[in-house]
């Protein structure tokens, strides 16, 4: 009885048909497609993008060359010298991260005592030329002066969870 | 006006059959553009995903973007590769596809041939393409592209003798072996109950299935098998040679489909035949019913490749040689019965 049941679902295609009826119904079910440059899906505060050094509400730089982050890079991409400076604070002289070592873990900013570097939410950015994929002390302190009132709000928005 | 009739008589009637022969070739090549569209979309939808729809206004000139990358890319013939057959292979696989368009009757009165042994003429084009897919596996000196030629050569033929019993049954339905009296053939009061797919039903469903594993197309398309080797024939193939066997590819679903169409449903016929009269918009015959029948198996072609896995080898082989062909050769004996006693509607 079983064997013939058998042959009469494989002679009439029971299961395939089973299988169209499915993707037929998938056919008319609403898309999942976020049109990308037009619409973007949400992002945490957490969210670990391009790198930043952040200043203080004076100016002053928060970063102590303490390189806590440089030691603790899995990838070792963040390169340290320090100096002191004319005031007789420690200051880095050089702080560079290679952002194509970088594999944007976010243990530097774990590290960092005094939450100078950061990772930002940025992550729409692109190199053009060789080098350029070093983050320089320089370019990293622009990108925090551009974004200091969004890199503050993410962190007040994270402060609780930490 | 006048430069026209100033033209010899035999001359105008060449130069007719050409302008009609150009129509039907730039008709079936904007179709194929438009396929390849229509099977990423649908495929996306399937996929609850929306397909491409950066070019153009929802995506409507990606055919053509498509088209002008592969012809501005180069054409990398393999160093030790037979130059020639390796050129002339993708022309092979496109010629018949395109050819066999001759004795299709596209509406009533309208065929570019009407050649009396149309379907014959239909079985051996269909069966050229094969030699397009093999010259292509062994011209490219690469052990894919001959797997996949092999492959391909042995499916064709298992499945080309189901194929060909199945439209043995239709000429014994219709009585003849041109596509227009085939055609005719269906015509009748009963709306789509009079067309072939009923008294065939067993041999329109091999038919199909075996047209999908003579394009090689899923869950058939062990000659391509992306994910086993590689491309199969064409791995070897870029720009230009790569978009003709596209093309060819296309093409000969498009002509599966409206062999399909001719064969079971009714070619051009409207399916409410000797309901609404030939004179209302519904029951009138005409390109519109072919097109749309056309279309509907071409939408099978997708929506098969959507949601059947791969074959494997030996359960293609196994369902060509041991289920087709006896499945087609039984019927044949029923069809015969069948007209033997003049079961009404069809053999009264």
């Amino acid at each position: 009885m079983q064997a013939v049941r058998n042959i009469l679902k494989t002679f009439f295609l029971v299961e395939l048909f089973a299988g169209l009826r499915l993707t037929l119904r998938n056919l008319f079910k609403p898309k999942f497609t976020v049109h990308y440059p037009e619409e973007k899906t949400p992002q945490s505060p957490r969210f670990r993008g391009l790198h930043a050094q952040r200043r203080y509400a004076n100016g002053e730089e928060r970063c102590i060359a303490c390189k806590l982050c440089e030691a603790v890079c899995p990838a070792l991409a963040i390169t340290i010298e320090s100096d002191v400076a004319d005031d007789g604070t420690r200051r880095t002289t050089r702080y560079d991260i290679d952002l194509f070592k970088c594999i944007y873990c976010g243990f530097c900013e774990e590290a960092c005592p005094v939450d100078a570097i950061v990772e930002t939410r940025i992550h729409e950015y692109h190199m053009e030329r060789r080098g350029e994929n070093i983050m320089t002390k320089d370019k990293l302190l622009a990108v925090g002066d551009k974004y200091e009132a969004m890199i503050a709000a993410d962190k007040a928005a994270d402060a609780r969870y930490r | 006006m006048a430069i026209w009739e100033s033209i010899p008589e035999q001359f105008q009637m060449v130069l007719i059959i050409l302008a009609q022969v150009l129509a039907v070739t730039i008709v079936v090549t904007l179709c194929v553009a438009y396929l390849t569209l229509a099977e990423r979309k649908v495929i996306g939808y399937i996929q609850n995903r929306i397909g491409p729809n950066r070019v153009g206004p929802k995506g409507l000139l990606q055919p053509f973007a498509d088209v002008i990358k592969l012809l501005l890319k180069e054409v990398v013939v393999p160093s030790s590769a037979n130059r020639f057959l390796f050129v002339i292979a993708p022309l092979l696989s496109i010629t018949p596809a395109l050819a066999a368009w001759a004795v299709m009757p596209l509406f009533p009165g309208f065929t570019l041939a009407n050649i009396n042994a149309g379907l014959l003429y239909v079985l051996a084009l269909t069966s050229l393409g094969v030699y397009g897919v093999i010259l292509a596996g062994w011209a490219s000196n690469s052990k894919y592209a001959f797997l996949g030629a092999m492959r391909s050569a042995a499916q064709i033929v298992a499945y080309e003798i189901a194929m060909g019993f199945a439209l043995v049954a239709v000429v014994m339905a219709s009585g003849s072996l041109n596509l227009g009296e085939i055609v005719e053939a269906q015509a009748g009061g009963a709306g789509l109950l009079n067309w072939f797919w009923l008294p065939l039903f067993p041999l329109f469903v091999v038919y199909f299935i075996s047209g999908v594993a003579e394009t090689n197309r899923a869950p058939f398309d062990v000659a391509e098998g992306e994910s086993e080797i590689v491309a199969g024939f064409h791995v070897e193939y870029s720009g230009v040679t790569f978009a003709i066997f596209f093309l060819a590819e296309y093409a000969n679903m498009i002509l599966i489909s409206a062999l399909t169409a001719v064969f079971f449903l009714g070619g051009w016929l409207s399916p409410f035949q000797g309901l609404f009269g030939e004179d209302s918009v519904l029951g009138a015959p005409g390109l519109f019913w072919f097109a749309l029948k056309t279309a509907f198996f071409l939408f099978c072609f997708l929506w098969f490749r959507a949601t059947f896995p791969r074959y494997r080898y030996d359960q293609i082989m196994r369902l060509g040689w041991k289920i087709f062909i006896p499945v087609t050769i039984v019927w044949i004996f029923v069809l015969g019965a069948m007209i033997a006693f003049q079961v009404p509607p069809w053999f009264a």
